[in-house]
């Protein structure tokens, strides 16, 4: 909540990145379109550019992908793959691996001017300094080593001139027209900051382009040849302090890496691409409502082009801004309507077990019909607990831990015949169960799960197994989760999110304190229960002594005080159950939902701990590459440069897993704060209302009884 | 530890409530006595007791001493081996002050101030001086009610021992009962128990008295019952009370974790919860105060009243014997004057104090209706007034919090 305080100038910056990416796809767009015009012209300078290593943009990227070739699989392996080797042969072969390591140490100062204001999403920070190793190689030998890259300077210079000068001729407005003059289409960017509705259209091509792309191992070389290249242009500029285009297009690249990156992104992955996204739109949208109408225009098409591919599959909500989000949220409960009803025990003796009648009602159109009826026993609720859980939990959703297994209880249920703590009992896991599936189907995510659909749906669920408490999947269970706690406490993550940070620290004590809350709602719906008891053995005792009592009026006003004394013992009792189950329950209820919370946090740090163990592998790879190349041994070297690619692949997958599990955490988290706020003020609401009632009945009784206390003459 | 200084404090409050604790009792204005003031000390409370009269036999109109427990008890326990008052319900001596449960927890208070937070403490404290100060006020209620009564009394008004009681401003030297002492009350109280059930088998000729007894006998019990029942009921409605109190505070803790609306919304219930508590803690107090001390009192009062049937009961038994001596006497003609004395003195016993308990059951039957009634009308009136008062509140709460949502 409080991060918006630390971004004011996020928004703005957000808004050119979006903007940025807009051009980046326009582009992708109009090459598709109309390929021949645009290569003759300025293509040459910028192919150029991309023999430095990459180039500026993906447009050209894109349109050579897209020409049709026959061996379409080849050339982008050739673009991709070249560049790195070029990149790390340079400068490794000149220089030792030495400055190297001070190269990476620098890393983030030439660049944080621009870049990491940019991304002051920490999320986005750490990829920009994770990529910043490969960025920045080159940049060393511009700057300190001008003789050994003299291409560079050559080449890197011109289009930049070129650039801002076309730039101040053309256009009024320096940010637009900066990242429009890298992206070189004025025809078509014009004619998209014109009209928004031509936009859209233009943006559902684009993806399409890109999925065509064969390469899944492509990305990652893409994001960081293109970004090094951006990146290069930029020092230069800086060198420059005569060209006074070049400073005002300063402000122009420096949004850029991140929009070619980005989209290049979405070039690459689309699922995560979403979260991306969606994780700017709900930062955005938190932020002062000045900025709000800008921002709309910026991220809309923005979201909306990456999101339409996917948009059939998964979630919708993510691509809304956080109102939109909320109304859709609110839909979505009036679409489903879920409740447990009938308990019923099923067989005897210790196999016996409660049925639970599962109806639901919907208008959404995924279901088969709109009411529909099954039964479910407790284990079933499991089963697909652990079903979710398998499935989504690594991806840092926040699961909805169902209601915990109670031996004790079910074994009262079971034996005991009609006794009122096991009728206690079923209610209570009655009412937990339907809470719990509740819970899960105002997930957008879990609610489109097949699992959760089938279990809503289908008359027959296979038996869930390894639910057992006891059993072997059992104990496995525990093993694990004992391994689990262990690793958790190995890990030492240096927190670099000032919002995780914080959160883990508040969702703790939180924890804490409901649980001590719970506590004292336990005792107090345990007083409570023993006031009903003991009220009544009042009530009893005198009405006893009104019967003993000589004088009729006092008798009779005696026996009147047993009576009332015996309705609020009642009404003590019915206190007692609501403090259970309408407060107490909750708190039990969010006391392990904050458990699950945490599991989100440790899937998040487990991400992290991936990514870095990748990330000091390829450290290990790397050094043992530069010591054969020390050693000066050839045949082993095109090895270790094979694994050091394999490496930096899995650095890129791990790191952008771990952000995408961030990304989502943070989403889920989010999500699940505006949830408990609106579940504890209902429930307390409704809590109060029973205490409000409670006291009505009160003032009804003593109303009644006060005549005929004054009646005792 | 509690100083003197903060009970003194409380006092005040005390002062204000004085009257309105007092059980009604028809005092005429020839001799009024009340309690005007009360001193806890560490381990005695020191009362003034204020009389203010027209009698002649005391010396001023108006007049104050300080007087401790023991001496109310001395007072009591010399009506009770007075003979002359045997016919009399003799009022119930007021209990002993017991302030150990919760001095002993405010010395572990004290004890634990390290380990709390400020406002915790304070809160505890509260707590623990609000429960200090209903103690005291029930036991400086008592004692009053006590010397009321006795100043009421057609005839224990005007004995001389509470007339030096009330005026002699010097300490009385009345000492506590040593061991000794207090074995032989233990073992009379033994032989009068023993012989209370021989004396309560014989069959009463008199149809009065022989109801008075079984109803005595029946009521006794069954007050105990309900007495001690409505201590356990009041004694839950506290724990309860309690808890509330420590929900608002730790809802509180959490409402103060953040800025957020949730914790906008936690303090508010807090606050809520907090104010719910004090009225939820004053009806189990009023229910103490109206219903558990009613019926505490009314079981040492049908005790005393038993007491008296007794003293009837063993004074038709020494009559019986004396008669079937006499009728002995005359048989072999021997001792017959002394058979004869004795049987008129038996007699003339036995009559006085039939004539003065029928008297004084009536009296007590009246007194008890009249307790029971005003008891009980204040305490539906004071259930109403805290029901309503708590509706109040959370209708005004929930109208905030669902005005904010």
């Amino acid at each position: 909540m409080s991060l918006c305080h630390f971004y004011p100038s996020l928004v703005i910056k957000f808004f050119r990145v979006c903007v940025c990416v807009c051009v980046e796809l326009k582009m992708a767009a109009s090459s598709e379109r109309s390929p021949p015009p645009f290569p003759d012209s300025e293509e040459p300078e910028l192919l150029e550019d991309s023999d430095e290593g990459a180039d500026a943009f993906t447009g050209t990227s894109i349109s050579e992908m897209d020409s049709p070739s026959p061996d379409s699989t080849r050339p982008p392996k050739d673009i991709f793959n070249e560049p790195p080797e070029d990149i790390f042969s340079d400068p490794l072969s000149n220089i030792n691996s030495e400055p190297q390591k001070k190269v990476d140490a620098k890393i983030p100062s030439p660049s944080s001017d621009e870049a990491v204001d940019l991304f002051s999403d920490p999320l986005d920070d750490d990829s920009e300094v994770m990529s910043s190793p490969e960025v920045q190689n080159p940049m060393p030998d511009l700057l300190n080593e001008p003789v050994e890259a003299p291409k560079s300077d050559v080449l890197g210079e011109p289009p930049v001139h070129r650039d801002a000068a076309r730039q101040q001729d053309v256009f009024e407005d320096p940010p637009k027209s900066s990242s429009k003059s890298s992206s070189v289409k004025k025809a078509a960017s014009s004619e998209m900051f014109g009209d928004d509705d031509d936009d859209e259209d233009l943006f559902k091509e684009p993806p399409k382009v890109v999925t065509k792309k064969p390469q899944p191992s492509g990305p990652p070389v893409d994001v960081f040849t293109e970004v090094k290249s951006d990146v290069k242009v930029k020092p230069q500029v800086k060198d420059d302090p005569t060209d006074l285009f070049a400073e005002e297009a300063l402000t122009a690249p420096a949004p850029k890496p991140s929009a070619g990156s980005s989209s290049s992104r979405t070039n690459g992955v689309h699922s995560e691409e979403q979260d991306l996204f969606s994780e700017a739109t709900v930062e955005l949208s938190l932020d002062s409502p000045r900025n709000d109408r800008k921002n709309k225009d910026a991220v809309k098409p923005s979201v909306s082009a990456p999101a339409a591919p996917v948009a059939s599959s998964s979630s919708k909500a993510p691509s809304k801004t956080l109102k939109e989000l909320e109304e859709e949220e609110s839909e979505d409960k009036f679409d489903l309507n879920i409740s447990i009803t009938n308990p019923e025990k099923v067989g005897d003796g210790m196999n016996a077990y409660m049925a639970y009648k599962v109806s639901t009602q919907t208008s959404l159109t995924m279901f088969r019909s709109k009411t529909f009826t099954v039964r479910r026993r407790f284990s079933d609720f499991l089963g697909l607990f652990e079903k979710l859980s398998e499935k989504h939990s690594q991806n840092g959703y926040l699961i909805p831990p169902p209601p915990e297994k109670s031996i004790l209880g079910m074994t009262k249920v079971k034996v005991g015949k009609e006794d009122p703590s096991s009728a206690e009992f079923v209610e209570r896991r009655r009412a937990a169960l339907e809470r719990y599936l509740q819970r899960v189907v105002s997930h957008p995510s879990l609610l489109q799960d097949p699992d959760v659909r089938e279990f809503l749906e289908k008359e027959e669920l296979p038996r869930a197994v390894s639910t057992q408490a006891l059993s072997g999947a059992g104990f496995l269970k525990m093993l694990n989760k004992a391994t689990d706690a262990v690793s958790k406490m190995t890990i030492k993550m240096n927190e670099q999110d000032v919002w995780f940070d914080e959160k883990i620290q508040d969702v703790e004590n939180e924890e804490q304190h409901l649980r001590k809350l719970h506590v004292m709602v336990e005792s107090l719906v345990n007083h409570r229960k023993e006031l009903s008891g003991n009220t009544a053995v009042f009530a009893k005792s005198v009405a006893m002594l009104g019967s003993s009592e000589d004088n009729t009026a006092l008798s009779r006003a005696l026996s009147q005080l047993a009576e009332v004394e015996d309705r609020i013992e009642q009404l003590h009792q019915e206190q007692a159950s609501n403090d259970f189950f309408t407060f107490s329950e909750l708190l039990a209820d969010y006391i392990r939902l904050l458990g699950a919370v945490r599991g989100c946090f440790d899937q998040r740090m487990k991400a992290w701990q991936r990514w870095q163990d990748a990330e000091n592998m390829l450290q290990k790879k790397r050094e043992a590459e530069a010591k054969l190349l020390w050693a000066n041994k050839p045949d082993k070297l095109q090895q270790a440069k094979d694994e050091i690619t394999e490496w930096e692949a899995k650095v890129t997958q791990y790191e952008r897993e771990f952000e995408r599990i961030s990304a989502t955490v943070r989403k889920e988290v989010i999500r699940f704060d505006k949830e408990k706020a609106r579940d504890f003020n209902r429930q307390v609401i409704k809590y109060l209302e029973s205490l409000l009632h409670s006291q009505q009945q009160l003032i009804k009784y003593w109303d009644a009884f006060l005549p005929e206390a004054k009646a005792i003459v | 530890m509690m100083s003197n200084l903060d009970i003194n404090f409380f006092f005040e409050d005390f002062r204000l409530n004085a009257y309105i604790l007092n059980v009604d009792l028809q005092t005429d204005a020839t001799l009024q006595v009340d309690i005007s003031d009360a001193l806890s000390e560490r381990d005695k409370v020191k009362f003034t007791v204020h009389t203010k009269s027209t009698l002649p036999n005391f010396k001023q109109n108006e007049f104050s001493v300080v007087r401790q427990h023991e001496e109310f008890i001395w007072l009591h326990d010399s009506f009770v081996e007075n003979e002359e008052y045997a016919g009399y319900i003799i009022p119930p001596s007021p209990p002993r002050p017991d302030f150990d449960a919760s001095r002993e927890k405010l010395q572990k208070l004290g004890e634990g101030e390290g380990s709390m937070t400020k406002e915790e403490f304070t809160k505890m404290k509260q707590e623990l001086e609000a429960e200090y100060l209903a103690i005291f006020k029930k036991t400086v209620a008592m004692h009053e009610v006590f010397l009321c009564r006795v100043a009421a009394h057609p005839v224990l008004r005007k004995d001389l021992n509470f007339h030096v009681f009330l005026e002699y401003n010097q300490d009385l030297s009345v000492r506590g009962k040593n061991k000794k002492e207090k074995l032989e009350d233990f073992f009379k109280n033994v032989v009068k128990s023993a012989d209370g059930v021989l004396v309560a088998g014989v069959k009463d000729v008199d149809d009065f008295f022989e109801h008075e007894k079984t109803f005595l006998l029946e009521y006794h019990n069954r007050v105990k019952d309900s007495s001690a029942k409505s201590d356990r009921m009041i004694r839950s409605h506290k724990s309860a009370a309690d808890d509330i109190n420590r929900i608002a505070s730790t809802l509180y803790t959490l409402g103060t974790q953040d800025s957020t609306d949730l914790c906008k919304f936690f303090l508010k219930v807090s606050e809520l919860f907090e104010k719910t508590r004090k009225i939820e803690a004053r009806v189990a107090a009023d229910e103490d105060l109206k219903l558990a001390d009613l019926l505490k009192y009314y079981l040492r009062e049908s005790q005393a009243a038993k007491d008296l049937l007794y003293r009837r009961g063993r004074a038709l038994v020494d009559y019986e014997n004396a008669n079937k001596a006499l009728d002995k006497a005359r048989a072999k003609n021997k001792d017959v004057l002394q058979a004869e004395t004795t049987q008129q003195v038996c007699c003339q016993k036995f009559e006085k104090i039939s004539e003065s308990a029928k008297q004084e059951l009536i009296d007590f039957k009246t007194r008890r209706v009249a307790a029971f009634r005003k008891n009980l009308v204040e305490l539906a009136e004071l259930e109403l007034k805290h029901a309503k008062g708590n509706l109040q509140l959370l209708q005004s709460c929930l109208g905030v919090l669902k005005g904010d949502t």
